[in-house]
């Protein structure tokens, strides 16, 4: 029974790295029905450069903010400078362009800051409550800033109004343009807000897997798989597939010998394959409704 | 006195195919003027050229201003409200979100509050439909929204493609009642394409008449109502 | 308008036919060209270029595996290069544990590639674009571990080395040489057998498929058929080119058929035409020489170039090179028409 526990609650604070990067992953997809595969790589940068903010002497949480806002305007900077360009080519060039793009980061992260692993301070102290072996302050940390950024994007979609415009050119471009929703920018404003949740799950996934370039290479199979279990299109859903994926890789990697550690992700992935098969559009995913 | 709305020698292309071949017409302020015509005359394509949504050529004026070759988006924050063919609702929006969206370009909330109201009161059933997924609206309703929705924008101009498209004679009747209201009530002008060429000619003070592309009767309603050979040949009633 | 008499017809509908006769002349002498030119190279080129080359063509053999399955059936993978490991595994294990020689696995590891192609594509038929894409990147990130996992079969991380192949019959030439000649034989029977395929009632089911699911399915083409023979024809050819690089390798190891692998070959297949069978050749040529091409311009952070170098070929030629090619094909042949 102790195992059990402490293996949920570690897959619990595993499933909310997946969770954030997924809902980065969302932000994208849902005005552009892509999976950007750089996604990851994007995190990983700005981890980089919230390193270099801390290391030149900049407390923590300033660090955080400005990195926030560096993504933010950065993402936004990469889709009107190096999407915009192919907007309208197939799919798959579109693919390729990500692919770049992930070489691209990871490569200049290299080159700009080495392949050495770093140690990234996390802001929540060391240990943990009341010195329980189950799960540290970090993580459980972890887990809250994770809610916290959804319940931000929960606030903005629902209420604010470029949220409202932003799910309304996701559905239809040229009924938005027709109220006079300026489309590019909004598709500029979803990649903005998809690399500032990005560089929250890298601040936070840092002090855990120490910074290196290839950090988030595998994290972005896990968000990606994590975002279509919960339905591509539901922030909320992307989180609770974060976290199922989480436990659920825990759980197999515990319990099941011949599993182990090798191929509990070939395991979860299996899984979740298994529920897509049975229902396509995802745990909370919609299926459209409407009149013919 | 300036015309509100002024096509001069407009051309629109689909690729390399020219759809409109030179189209005058002008729409005064206050004035419901129709475009009438059969299947792939033209209709849509005007009001698609107006809005920046296809390849023009010409000079399209609004209110003195030249609007040619501007973008979509930026055509409706001069105040000219787009009813697109098929009602371009947001299908996965509630009713409330979509007439939220129409506003999308101004900033004066209490405003917007005060339209909104009056939308539901030209719409009663929108307002019971408040909460609900567009999607799963009727026909008629989805109609009424999309007209709400212009309405959101405070537009001057109204641009309305066939809306009375697939929808029972009793609700085209009501829709087009509400849309003289909003003309006399609110001072918006309209540009009406419409292929029941009955209702709309009651409408409209003025008609004009394209075929494959091109103008080739326009005037006053009333005399052209009167006139039994265009009656007959263009209006089939 | 003006009516054209009968003779008049004719004469045009003459004109237009010797312009695609001779049009066709044209491509078969373009086509015999690139072969002689292919068979010239070895001995233009130093040893390890032809090395190289050899690379080119059996990457290229799993590029049109996976334009088969993707481009032209529309069932996209990033996981391909699992069933290039199966192949590679195939001959290492037929070569190293039962001296079986290297010309006789060939056709094993393309026959497995074509069971286990067939097995995958089964639930595969379930998934669509996005689900279809993270299930196969899923294999491709599974197929190093499950390689590790079963080390008594595979050797595990320390990998399976076999020995180079004697040149035959005594001919004049360097091991690198044939092996190049080799598999180049088996490239070009393996592009005639998919040009022909792709021109038959299967192809015409892919494309149908790939195209409008449903309305082929209602015409009577059985999808839940055609659907994995595409994956296992895929596979297939990815499980002879897993061979071939074990052959020109002589080393096979888990940690060389990760996601990396699979990645590659799509870029390869995208720039160098998805629904084409030539631009799987110009897919391996980019896969093998983009990366040298890279490091000579910058040897501080080569993959950089490499991606910026991605990123501007989309720009350029968003359909691949073959897309080009054909666009600037019709040009021509519009332009004929015009002047007849």
């Amino acid at each position: 029974m102790e195992i059990f526990l402490q293996q949920v609650l570690s897959g619990l604070a595993t499933g909310a790295i997946y969770a954030s990067l997924a809902l980065a992953l969302v932000m994208i997809y849902q005005t552009t029905e892509l999976i950007n595969f750089a996604q990851g790589e994007m995190a990983m940068f700005s981890t980089y450069i919230a390193w270099a903010l801390i290391n030149a002497g900049m407390p923590y949480w300033a660090a955080f903010f400005l990195t926030i806002g560096i993504s933010f305007v950065g993402g936004m900077a990469i889709e009107r400078i190096i999407i915009r360009p192919v907007e309208k080519a197939p799919v798959l060039a579109l693919v390729i362009v990500f692919i770049g793009l992930l070489v691209i980061f990871n490569s200049l992260a290299g080159w700009l800051w080495t392949y050495t692993i770093k140690e990234f301070p996390s802001p929540f102290p060391v240990g943990s409550p009341g010195g329980n072996t189950y799960i540290g302050f970090h993580q459980l940390g972890m887990i809250g800033v994770t809610l916290l950024v959804l319940l931000f994007l929960y606030l903005f979609f629902r209420f604010a109004p470029l949220g409202l415009a932003l799910r309304a050119v996701a559905q239809n471009p040229v009924s938005s343009r027709l109220v006079g929703v300026r489309v590019g920018w909004m598709l500029a404003l979803g990649w903005g807000l998809a690399a500032a949740v990005g560089a929250v799950a890298g601040m936070m996934v840092a002090p855990r897997l120490f910074l290196d370039p290839n950090m988030m290479g595998g994290v972005l199979l896990y968000a990606f798989a994590a975002a279509l279990l919960g339905g591509t299109t539901s922030p909320l859903g992307a989180v609770i597939g974060g976290f199922t994926l989480g436990v659920l890789e825990n759980l197999a990697g515990t319990y099941i010998p011949f599993i182990g550690t090798e191929l509990k992700l070939a395991f979860a992935l299996g899984i979740i394959i298994l529920v897509l098969l049975v229902r396509p559009q995802g745990l909370l995913g919609k299926k459209i409704v409407a009149r013919v | 006195m300036v015309a509100m709305l002024e096509l001069k020698n407009v051309e629109a292309f689909y690729g390399p195919i020219r759809a409109l071949h030179g189209i005058s017409l002008s729409v005064e302020q206050g004035g419901i003027v129709t475009v009438l015509g059969a299947n792939g005359a033209g209709k849509t394509t005007t009001l698609r050229a107006i809005c920046g949504m296809i390849k023009t050529t010409g000079s399209i004026k609004f209110e003195g201003r030249e609007i040619f070759g501007k973008l979509t988006e930026s055509v409706a924050r001069l105040g000219i409200a787009h009813v697109p063919e098929g009602r371009g609702t947001f299908e996965k929006l509630t009713t409330e979100e979509n007439l939220r969206l129409g506003a999308f370009t101004r900033r004066d909330r209490n405003a917007v509050a005060e339209d909104m109201d009056r939308v539901y009161g030209y719409f009663p059933v929108l307002a019971e439909r408040r909460e609900q997924q567009a999607g799963t609206l009727s026909g008629g309703e989805q109609q009424m929204l999309a007209i709400g929705r212009a309405l959101m924008l405070r537009p001057r101009l109204m641009l309305l493609d066939e809306p009375s498209f697939g929808l029972a004679p009793m609700i085209v009747q009501e829709i087009f009642r509400i849309m003289r209201s909003i003309n006399e009530n609110d001072g918006v002008s309209m540009l009406l394409v419409e292929q029941n060429a009955a209702l709309a000619m009651d409408l409209a003070d003025q008609a004009f008449l394209l075929e494959t592309g091109e103008v080739v009767m326009s005037g006053d309603t009333k005399t052209m109502k009167e006139d039994e050979s265009i009656r007959t040949s263009y209006l089939g009633y | 308008m003006a009516v054209d008499t009968i003779e008049e017809k004719l004469a045009t509908r003459h004109a237009q036919s010797q312009l695609e006769a001779k049009l066709a002349f044209y491509k078969r002498i373009g086509l015999i060209g690139l072969i002689i030119f292919a068979v010239a190279l070895p001995f233009l080129v130093s040893d390890f270029r032809t090395f190289q080359f050899t690379r080119v063509l059996y990457i290229s053999i799993a590029v049109l595996g996976l334009n088969i399955l993707s481009g032209y059936n529309g069932q996209f993978s990033l996981g391909h290069g699992a069933f290039i490991a199966l192949g590679a595994y195939v001959a290492a294990i037929m070569m190293d544990r039962w001296g079986v020689p290297y010309y006789l696995t060939i056709i094993p590891a393309g026959l497995i590639g074509f069971i286990f192609g067939f097995l995958i594509g089964l639930p595969a038929r379930r998934l669509e674009g996005l689900y279809l894409a993270l299930a196969t990147f899923g294999l491709a990130l599974a197929t190093p571990q499950i390689l590790k996992k079963f080390e008594i079969i595979t050797m595990g991380v320390q990998g399976i080395v076999v020995d180079k192949p004697e040149v035959p019959f005594g001919l004049p030439i360097s091991q690198d040489q044939w092996l190049y000649f080799f598999t180049l034989m088996i490239l070009l029977v393996l592009f005639w057998a998919a040009r022909n395929l792709l021109r038959a009632r299967t192809g015409r089911a892919f494309v149908a498929i790939r195209d409008h699911h449903m309305a082929a399915e209602s015409m009577g083409v059985n999808a839940g058929f055609y659907k994995p023979l595409a994956f296992a024809i895929g596979g297939a050819y990815a499980g002879v080119a897993g061979a071939l690089a074990t052959i020109t390798i002589q080393f096979v190891a888990p940690d060389s058929f990760g996601v990396f692998l699979s990645i590659t070959l799509l870029v390869g297949s995208v720039i160098g035409g998805i629904a084409s069978i030539g631009g799987a050749i110009f897919g391996g040529i980019a896969i093998v020489f983009i990366p040298n091409v890279a490091e000579e311009i910058s040897k501080a952070a080569p993959w950089a170039i490499y991606g910026v170098i991605l990123i501007l070929f989309m720009y350029a030629m968003p359909s691949g090179i073959m897309g080009f090619i054909n666009m600037l094909w019709r040009g021509y042949v519009k332009r004929l028409l015009t002047r007849t």
